[in-house]
């Protein structure tokens, strides 16, 4: 079965040919049908080999053609599947293909549908190339070619000025952590002689290396994790992504795409964890980003922009824990998020479909009367991210705190403050958007409906399995008798790093609880300030404390870029061109054409055509010729 | 007698060109460059098969006084520039078509002499028949540039013509005094790696720097650059098409033949630093091409930052970074060819290419947007087309030489995606304007020209071992050589 591995990026490779070659003359009912059935085989065709790698979990190459050949380097079209690989390839034609039916609805009256889905056929090949290549260079080239993909769907509507610019700004930021990611595929190449994943992992622990120099290529790989998964200094890009079609939003800006870093440090696990500088880097990168746009997202008032710094805060959250060794767990939370996280996505897009296109929390309120299958999902999904036992996400993100508890207690509790105003903002913008009173204005709110079919039912099934998934990763303390505990760790450990977990079963029994009931006392919280009291976030004009104005306004990081960065650049480059090329290097060619010219016009002076002129200056040369010679003997 | 026949083909065209109608010499100019096409194929795909072929050398005595001979080769390295030239002159000549051209018919003759002139350069084997083709290929496109061009087309291709040629006659020099020290006489490559090796150092340097100086102008190299954004802003599309595409590929192959292998301890000596001036270039260029508000200069600029990296992988003498540069000057060769063809499209309807004053072509004109955006990924080095693969290999080249130099010369990673996606959205997204208003859609000629680029630059993304396997076994030769010249000192 693995060797039918190709088929699973084929399918919907073949429905972007299709769509994207016949885009104009093809009918909008058979898009509907080619492009979400392409990722459905997809997905049938990744879990029947997900199945057999149950029964038989070793990594298995399946080569197709022979890429780039250069004296020993050799880059190869060639899949990998085990069980790493796999795991990644289910959620994303999984959620992938659930989005895809949703897209069919929300996307329903838009002129461009099919220009659409096959950007998104497209985005879902280069995702899969990315986690099925056998080498780096590979995975560069799906790293890459998602990040077009992202370019060309948060410029979906690129008449509006602003998208375009969110798009191209989306672009050239991953391109800054791609040029750190190329040249660590490069160092790795040096050191290793391969980029090959099994003859680069094989030589560790066999060969003695330079640990500077993994240090060196870990940080620089990690650069361009910084980049596509949006870390600090990286990360401005994401929350300006949200200008995207919201399904978008869902599958690449929180479930997929920006999981691809963390996919990355896992695949190399084994090297990362060989460099305890690059480790305590990204441990330390990962938590500010989380505290960062955790703080941030306390104050958003438009719905995307919310889950946005929430997805932010969680992937920093979940390089937190994969900088303190705790990989399997990352890679757990990166499931669970996936599933929790495009559920209130897609949840959001339905509110927004109802809201007639209005993004604003502060114009909602009430909305669980009018759409009720919305309702109960997005609730769904707001405890799961939350973290409430016996939801996804309380168990992926317990065990991330546990094993980060054990590395370290100043990041332990750094991380469980993220933990707390997750919860706390999240369940703000549930209850301001479906509890209350209606704030919008009378034509929203007539017009206000569920959303259809093709919508609500991707949403069940995402609810269904952020209420279910987290069992995948069942902890110890509470699963140690039924023997179900950590079924993910067992699975992955043939291609991941897993943490041994020395920690006492009471510890992390207290742990649990203690994370818990602080959860549930942010909860209402949120409640008492947003339900009972009533507030609602005041206007953009209104008078705010000087702290909340600098988090309000994302501590004014795009703007300093601007400053430090972006101006400068453009300053640079103008009075360069100004003064070194047009004054300075041209103006001197031409001052030797010119000059050139000048003495020549100057000697033809003597050119009289007066014989006596002549005879006179030879004369007087002759002498002159005369004279040096003698002198010189 | 294949090599003879690539040679002459296109100029045996002209007069059969010259009597037909206006109308018609178009169409047989283009049979003349696909005919030249296939034969390049063909020359190719023997080439790869059976290399040996007697049918690839032609040597007869050609000047019996001066010992020089008329000596063309087809290898592993000029079959990938020969087939690159024939590959990219039909698509210029089919970019005429639906342009209205005064003198069209001379316009296509001193095109087809050209392309004679250039595949010359690149089959020549003799330093006097590369050096009169080096200069032959200077009149028929200072022709084109000075009757066909813009504006200013007097004083800017003087000054192009001028400065060519001040850098030939340093050329010429160096070829005479390395001549001199050849054992018998003579202009073959051969004699000239051997009495190149025997100089001493200081000679080698000179004749290094004098070799240099002519081909830097030609690619160009800062700081000798400021001659090619006016020309090529200047020159009819098909003339800027031909200077960018083809023959700038003149100059790198020059390096990796007729310089380096030379004077290996000229490159030795000299490396360190043309190896920063091509960096510089690329820094400098990048960055001057965001400042540009004209499409066409801004793609001449980033021409210089794009060649200046195949330079500098050029000057590492490594596997990774030479072939880089093979892989490379094949890429930009398509890719500048189609990026200014897609400004000539818009120029052609608008009347301008102030990038400010245009704006949401995208909504007007769905294929010429899809196939520009290809394009330019290509020039941007997206993984899977071809600008990639030799982006790629030629930091890796750069990076063997030196960790510091790849940093800033992948600073092309970032600023091409920046420079290049600032003009699609200056060009193409927002809300049309009165003027974009009126784009339409384009012909299809058009479309064809535009598609068969796009597929190229997705096809040699794909399958660049195809070209690399070609010429890797006799750059690994030249390396060698340089290298064993070099070490050979070293001992002593």
């Amino acid at each position: 079965m693995q060797q039918f591995v190709y088929l699973i990026p084929l399918f919907p490779l073949l429905s972007f040919i299709v769509i994207a070659l016949f885009g104009k003359s093809l009918s909008k009912s058979i898009t509907t049908f080619l492009a979400p059935s392409s990722i459905l085989a997809s997905f049938i065709v990744a879990v029947l080999i997900f199945i057999n790698q149950l029964s038989n979990n070793h990594a298995v190459i399946v080569p197709v053609f022979s890429w780039i050949h250069v004296g020993d380097f050799r880059a190869d079209f060639s899949f990998l599947v085990d069980s790493l690989s796999i795991l990644f390839t289910l959620v994303i034609t999984g959620v992938g293909f659930l989005i895809h039916v949703y897209s069919t609805g929300y996307m329903h009256d838009e002129k461009d549908y099919n220009r659409y889905f096959s950007y998104l056929n497209l985005f879902v090949f280069f995702m899969l190339l990315l986690v099925l290549g056998d080498n780096f260079l590979l995975m560069f080239v799906g790293w890459e070619g998602v990040g077009l993909c992202s370019y060309l769907l948060i410029g979906f509507w690129f008449k509006n000025i602003n998208y375009a610019d969110a798009a191209k700004k989306a672009f050239v930021m991953n391109r800054i952590g791609d040029l750190g990611f190329i040249l660590g595929i490069i160092l790795l190449f040096g050191v290793f002689g391969s980029i090959n994943y099994h003859q680069v992992f094989a030589q560790i622990g066999t060969v003695v290396i330079d640990g500077k120099l993994i240090t060196w290529i870990t940080v620089l790989l990690f650069i361009g994790a910084m980049g596509k998964s949006a870390q600090i200094p990286l990360f401005t890009w994401l929350p300006d992504a949200m200008a995207g079609p919201t399904p978008v939003s869902a599958l690449i800006h929180a479930a997929t795409m920006v999981t691809a870093g963390i996919y990355m440090v896992a695949r190399c696990s084994v090297l990362f964890s060989l460099s305890e500088f690059t480790m305590q880097f990204i441990a330390i990168i990962g938590i500010a980003t989380a505290l960062l746009a955790a703080t941030i997202a306390l104050f958003q008032n438009d719905i995307k922009k919310v889950l946005a710094y929430s997805t932010v805060s969680q992937l920093g959250l979940i390089f937190c824990a994969l900088g303190c060794g705790a990989f399997s767990a990352g890679v757990f939370h990166v499931v669970t998020h996936a599933f929790f996280k495009a559920l209130l996505f897609l949840g959001a897009g339905s509110v927004i479909h109802g809201m007639s296109g209005d993004q604003d929390i502060r114009n909602m309120g009430g909305l669980k009367k009018k759409m009720p299958v919305t309702f109960i999902t997005f609730l769904i999904g707001t405890i799961a991210i939350a973290g409430i036992p016996p939801f996804a996400g309380f168990f992926s993100k317990d065990q991330m705190l546990a094993e980060i508890f054990e590395h370290s207690k100043v990041l332990f509790v750094l991380a469980l403050l993220v933990s707390l105003m997750t919860a706390f903002y999240m369940f703000r913008l549930f209850f301001l958007t479906f509890v209350g009173e209606f704030r919008g204005n009378d034509i929203v709110k007539n017009h206000v409906h569920e959303s259809p079919k093709s919508m609500t039912i991707p949403l069940m099934i995402l609810s269904g399995l952020s209420v279910v998934a987290g069992f995948i990763g069942f902890p110890h303390a509470l699963g140690h008798q039924l023997g179900i505990h950590h079924w993910l760790d067992h699975f992955l450990s043939s291609s991941v790093k897993v943490a041994e977990g020395k920690m006492e079963l009471n510890t992390e029994m207290l742990l649990m609880a203690a994370t818990v009931v602080l959860i549930l006392i942010m909860i209402f919280l949120a409640r008492f300030f947003f339900v009972s009291k009533k507030q609602i976030p005041k206007s953009d004009d209104a008078p705010m404390s000087l702290g909340k104005e600098i988090v309000y306004h994302k501590y004014y990081i795009d703007e300093i870029y601007e400053a430090i960065i972006v101006k400068p650049l453009n300053r640079v480059s103008v009075l360069m061109y100004q003064f070194i090329e047009k004054s300075g290097i041209d103006g001197l060619v031409n001052l030797i054409g010119t000059s050139i010219v000048n003495w020549s016009q100057l000697l033809r002076l003597t050119q009289t055509g007066s014989l006596g002129f002549y005879v006179i200056a030879m004369v007087i040369s002759i002498v002159a010729l005369i004279l040096i010679t003698v002198i010189k003997i | 007698m294949l090599v003879l026949l690539l040679l002459i083909l296109p100029v045996l065209f002209v007069p059969i060109l010259l009597l037909f109608s206006e109308k018609q010499s178009k169409n047989i100019a283009l049979v003349a460059a696909l005919t030249e096409m296939c034969v390049g194929f063909y020359a190719f795909y023997q080439y790869q098969i059976n290399p040996t072929c007697a049918c690839f050398n032609w040597n007869t005595i050609w000047i019996q006084n001066l010992n020089a001979n008329f000596h063309l080769q087809l290898n592993g390295i000029n079959s990938v520039l020969v087939l690159l030239t024939t590959l990219i002159v039909p698509f210029i000549i089919q970019s005429t078509f639906e342009r209205d051209i005064k003198n069209i018919k001379a316009y296509l003759s001193l095109m087809l002499i050209m392309q004679t002139a250039l595949v010359g350069v690149f089959l020549a084997q003799d330093a006097l028949l590369f050096y009169i083709f080096w200069e032959l290929a200077l009149i028929p496109i200072y022709l084109i540039c000075l009757v066909f061009g813009g504006e200013n087309r007097q004083k800017i291709t003087f000054k192009f013509f001028v400065y060519t040629l001040f850098g030939s006659l340093f050329m010429l020099l160096a070829i005479i005094y390395v001549w001199l020290h050849t054992e018998n006489r003579s202009f073959d490559i051969h004699s000239f790696y051997k009495a190149g090796a025997l100089l001493t150092a200081k000679e080698q340097l000179f004749v290094f720097i004098a070799f240099y100086l002519a081909f830097a102008i030609k690619i160009p190299i800062f700081p000798l650059h400021t001659w090619q954004p006016d020309t090529y802003v200047n020159a009819p599309t098909q003339g800027t098409m031909l200077l960018s595409g083809i023959m700038l590929k003149m100059g790198t192959y020059a390096l990796i033949i007729w310089l380096i292998p030379v004077v290996p301890l000229g490159w030795q000596q000299a490396s360190k630093y043309v190896i920063i001036l091509s960096v510089i270039s690329v820094v400098y260029g990048s960055l001057m091409a965001l400042t540009q508000h004209n499409f066409k200069r801004m793609l001449a600029y980033s021409s210089i930052g794009h060649v200046g990296l195949i330079a500098a992988g050029i000057f590492t003498m490594n596997l990774q970074g030479v072939q880089g540069a093979m892989y490379q000057m094949l890429s930009h060769g398509i890719n500048v060819v189609a990026l200014f063809f897609v400004c000539d499209i818009i120029t052609n309807r608008m009347k301008t290419d102030e990038m400010h004053k245009l704006g949401g072509i995208r909504n007007v004109s769905r294929v010429f947007s899809v196939l520009f955006l290809i394009i330019l990924l290509g020039s941007v080095a997206l993984p899977l087309t071809n600008g990639f693969v030799g982006e790629f290999l030629l930091l890796h080249g750069l990076f063997q030489y030196n960790t510091v130099v790849v940093v800033f010369a992948g600073l092309t990673v970032i600023f091409g995606a920046l420079y290049m996606l600032r003009a699609y959205q200056h060009i193409m997204h927002g809300d049309t304007n009165a003027l974009t208003e009126s784009f339409g859609v384009i012909t299809v000629n058009e479309k064809i020209l535009l598609a068969c680029f796009a597929g190229l630059i997705i096809f040699f993304g794909l399958f660049p071992n195809l070209i690399l396997d070609g010429s890797e076994n006799q750059i690994k030769q030249i390396i060698d050589h340089v290298h064993e010249v070099t070490a050979m000192v070293v001992k002593k």
